[in-house]
């Protein structure tokens, strides 16, 4: 049993009076891919947050390959090799998609290399139509796919992505799902994810969180069909 | 016990003046969350409509107290319209914008007026305290000080204005879905900085002088009050005045007013760099 | 051979810049009179300084404020070492280094608390404004540094200029002085430009746009500002070198917030996202200046601030953008049109 790719144990983070997580024991494995769900407020955003480096947690550690990344910079922990897609489109609005994808690529190649690592992804991402222009004409959607090559670009052992489906059309939703089962071929892979259909469509494993714990990890059928998870979602308290 | 008096009255002096300096560039700050690097100049303009106003046989307390806050505050309305409207309240162009405003009320000024310091006479004499002198002007500088951020705190508390004013700057957006003219209300609010302003400048004009580059020694330490204060432009002012005066005043007496200065602009640096959304912005929130 | 000419090729501009810069050095020292060629050299020294803020602001993102703090610490450390030394070749030194260091402390205080764009801009004002009031204060026999008086607002007259390094004799004639700041003028230009081609400046520019992202990608935004910003204070140290070294004076006005002003407004003027327009927003200004100066009936205040705030209002890019977006396409346009419809005529006519 190979250990975990990335995990948590009793991880916790509050805001004043807020307990926003709780107590969390998480592991991925290698080459996993899982999706994180809940309804608003349950905690997703925060414990994303958590894994990246965004927020210190008030308490619990988050180990990647072993190593305690809990208090390390964003930077730091992106360096160890986690790649990170944020919910709202975080690129650089002002350069071309190839100069995007050049800075993430640049970060550990030199030279030739780098220019090969960032027409390979050009290519694997279809996004050669509009290589040249700048990302901040360009559509919501593409602008996502550009920040998932962006992401790529980076070489990351781990790929952490919030919302990736936010704010797209069906059928940009289906190349995305298609996109994410492919990266997740050679990448591991965390989703948190709103959208119900994208997820049935991507998901193997799944973690669903409520009020800041996790109410019960499974695969698609076994979480869909728990009663539980359903009555959470409809807003209906889970008996106290 | 004399001297512990006139030490006292210093320090309160130095602190009164910074409030009034800064009161009206913190309410625009407060309000439409940008700076207007012109401000020492609306202080100037006032101080020269008072001097103007002093020579033309307009009684002193009138030149001082009613003729700049309406001079300037028709100006800066005027000011508001043409250039501050225009740029949105984008903090940074707001700032340039205003920095050339600065330049040109300067180089319109000593145009008009030449270099040549103009006189305000001060209206009110010494004041003898057991052995020592105090001016008695300083203490009406004090008393008025204290006036005016009572007279903001009244009309933004009790007035319909005030309402709107502090609706708008708690939620601008929420505030015009409500239906309140938001645009209507900056321009009140602009105006009424500059206003402020003016009066300051009255003021202090048998204090500090009436010269065309005056305007630069207010600002700098007018808006490092307004940013250590933080959004809250009464209790802002009032707590980043007190702990910059004082510092102020403190250092001074330990070496010189150029010192003194120094101390208060170093204070600045440390306390923006700690805090850098004012004091407000960590403590005593939601007031004022 | 073919590699040097595709590379020539793709950088025109800079090859153009580049032959225009060698032409104006040879040139005119032969064909101005001194007085002009001084004048001339002032406008070089200034298109220096407007370099090192256009790198920081337009480059970097850093609202930099008070960049004039850099620029008065570089000639009054220039000024005082020369004075005490005798020999310029360490003061040149020290006036580099020492606003340089100025710049890294001032920007991992800031860089690295995280502080705002705006507040970085009130932190760099308020810092010229302690130098200003400092150095302006410093009249009187008991204010020096060695042996050189500091003199306050009255400044400090009788600066030597630099000379050839080790030869404090041979110190630089006005032709000379014109020659070292154009040609340092151009060092900087092209240093910069290559400077933005490598990573690191390809990456601050990134960080200008975007510096969650670099972070997330594994590049320390924070060290990046920082290098960047300690490089403009390093050349706006140059620059005030040479000014003392040009005008053997200086004074506390190096250090104002109206100094500053002039800075910002070349760049605005010229164009901020480039390094060519504040050089040239830099000569336009000056010469407007110089020209205000000798007539009677408008103050240089009302003529910058003015320029300043039509340029915030309407022209916020500046020039520069204009001509290379507007004019020179409409110039190279109509040129390819003429040449076409040529073509066709001759096709016609055959």
């Amino acid at each position: 049993m190979s250990p975990p790719l990335i995990e948590t144990r009793g991880l916790s983070k509050h805001f004043g009076g807020v307990r926003a997580v709780r107590d969390i024991d998480f592991s991925l494995a290698e080459g996993e891919l899982r999706c994180l769900i809940g309804p608003n407020g349950a905690g997703k955003s925060t414990f994303f947050k958590l894994l990246t480096g965004q927020t210190k947690p008030s308490s619990g550690s988050v180990r990647f390959r072993g190593k305690e990344i809990s208090g390390m910079l964003a930077h730091e922990i992106a360096r160890l090799g986690i790649g990170i897609k944020s919910q709202v489109p975080s690129v650089f609005n002002g350069l071309s998609v190839r100069e995007n994808l050049w800075i993430a690529a640049a970060r550990h190649q030199k030279g030739n290399a780098v220019t090969r690592a960032v027409d390979a992804k050009i290519e694997r991402l279809a996004l050669g139509r509009f290589v040249e222009k700048l990302v901040g004409q360009l559509a919501h959607g593409q602008r996502q796919w550009v920040e998932l090559g962006v992401v790529l670009c980076g070489d990351p052992g781990l790929i952490l992505l919030d919302e990736p489906a936010a704010g797209m059309t069906e059928d940009e939703r289906g190349r995305t799902a298609e996109l994410i089962q492919e990266i997740n071929r050679d990448h591991p892979m965390i989703v948190v994810e709103h959208d119900m259909s994208f997820i049935r469509t991507i998901a193997r494993r799944i973690t669903v969180f409520d009020r800041g714990s996790i109410l019960m990890e499974g695969d698609v059928a076994q979480v869909f069909g728990n009663q539980a998870v359903r009555d959470v979602y409809l807003g209906k308290q889970v008996a106290a | 016990m004399d001297l512990a008096i006139i030490v006292a009255i210093d320090f309160v002096y130095a602190i009164a003046t910074l409030a009034l300096i800064s009161l009206g560039l913190a309410i625009v700050f407060g309000m439409m969350r940008i700076i207007n690097l012109a401000h020492g100049e609306f202080m100037v303009m006032g101080s020269y409509s008072a001097s103007v106003a002093v020579h033309h046989g307009v009684n002193i307390w009138i030149a001082i107290l009613i003729v700049p806050p309406i001079a300037v505050g028709i100006i800066g309305a005027i000011i508001e319209r043409l250039i501050v409207r225009q740029l949105y309240g984008r903090m940074v162009e707001t700032m340039l914008a205003t920095w050339g405003l600065s330049l040109f009320v300067v180089g319109i000024l000593t145009m008009i007026f030449g270099d040549i310091t103009e006189g305000v006479p001060t209206p009110l004499p010494g004041i003898a305290i057991g052995g020592y002198q105090t001016s008695g002007y300083s203490l009406f500088v004090v008393a008025l000080s204290v006036a005016t951020m009572g007279g903001v705190y009244v009309i933004l508390r009790s007035s319909r204005l005030g309402l709107l004013a502090r609706g708008t700057m708690q939620n601008a957006d929420m505030a015009a879905a409500l239906g309140t003219d938001t645009s209507r209300i900056y321009a009140v609010t602009f105006a009424f900085g500059a206003a402020l302003a003016g009066l300051a400048g009255g003021v202090l004009a048998p204090v500090s002088g009436v010269f065309p580059t005056i305007g630069g020694s207010y600002i700098g330490r007018a808006f490092i009050t307004v940013i250590g204060g933080g959004a809250a432009p009464l209790v802002g002012t009032a707590t980043a005045a007190t702990l910059f005066g004082v510092i102020n005043q403190v250092a001074t007496f330990l070496s010189n007013p150029v010192y003194g200065e120094v101390a208060l602009l170093l204070a600045a640096i440390v306390l923006i760099r700690a805090l850098p959304q004012g004091i407000t912005g960590r403590y005593f929130r939601r007031s004022l | 051979m073919k590699f040097v000419i595709t590379v020539l090729r793709s950088n025109w501009r800079l090859v153009a810049v580049g032959v225009v810069g060698v032409v104006l050095l040879i040139a005119l020292p032969l064909l101005l009179d001194t007085y002009t060629l001084l004048q001339i050299t002032l406008y070089a020294i200034f298109g220096i300084l407007a370099l090192s803020l256009a790198f920081i602001w337009g480059y970097g993102g850093i609202l930099c404020f008070g960049h004039s703090a850099f620029f008065g610490l570089g000639a009054y450390a220039y000024a005082v070492a020369v004075i005490n030394m005798g020999e310029s070749t360490a003061p040149a030194v020290i006036a580099i280094v020492l606003p340089a260091a100025l710049a890294a402390a001032l920007g991992y205080f800031m860089f690295y608390a995280r502080i705002s764009d705006v507040y970085v801009g009130v932190i760099t004002l308020t810092v010229t404004l302690i130098f200003y009031n400092v150095i302006n204060s410093t009249a009187g026999p008991k204010y020096h540094i060695g042996d050189a008086l500091l003199g306050g607002f009255n400044g400090m007259p009788n600066v030597p200029s630099l000379n050839v390094p080790f030869l404090p004799d041979n110190t630089l004639e006005p032709q000379n002085m014109f020659v070292l700041s154009m040609v340092l003028l151009l060092v900087v230009y092209f240093g910069l430009h290559w400077l933005l081609a490598t990573r690191f400046g390809r990456v601050l520019v990134a960080v200008r746009e975007n510096e969650q992202r670099v972070e997330f990608l594994g590049y320390d935004a924070r060290l990046h500002k920082l290098v960047a910003f300690s490089i403009g204070g390093a050349l706006a140290g140059l620059a005030g070198c040479l000014f003392v070294s040009w005008g053997n004076y200086v004074s506390p006005t190096a250090f104002s917030v109206v100094q500053s002003a002039q800075i910002i407004i070349w760049i605005m003027v010229g164009g901020a996202g480039t390094l060519l327009g504040p050089v040239f927003g830099a000569l336009a200004i000056s010469w407007l200046t110089v020209e205000i100066g000798t007539q009677q009936w408008v103050n240089a205040n009302v003529i910058l601030g003015a320029i300043l705030l039509i340029f915030v209002l309407l022209v916020p890019r500046g020039i520069a953008p204009m001509i290379s977006e507007r004019l020179v396409p409409w110039l190279l346009a109509s040129r390819r049109a003429a040449g076409l419809a040529r073509d066709l005529s001759q096709e016609r006519s055959a």
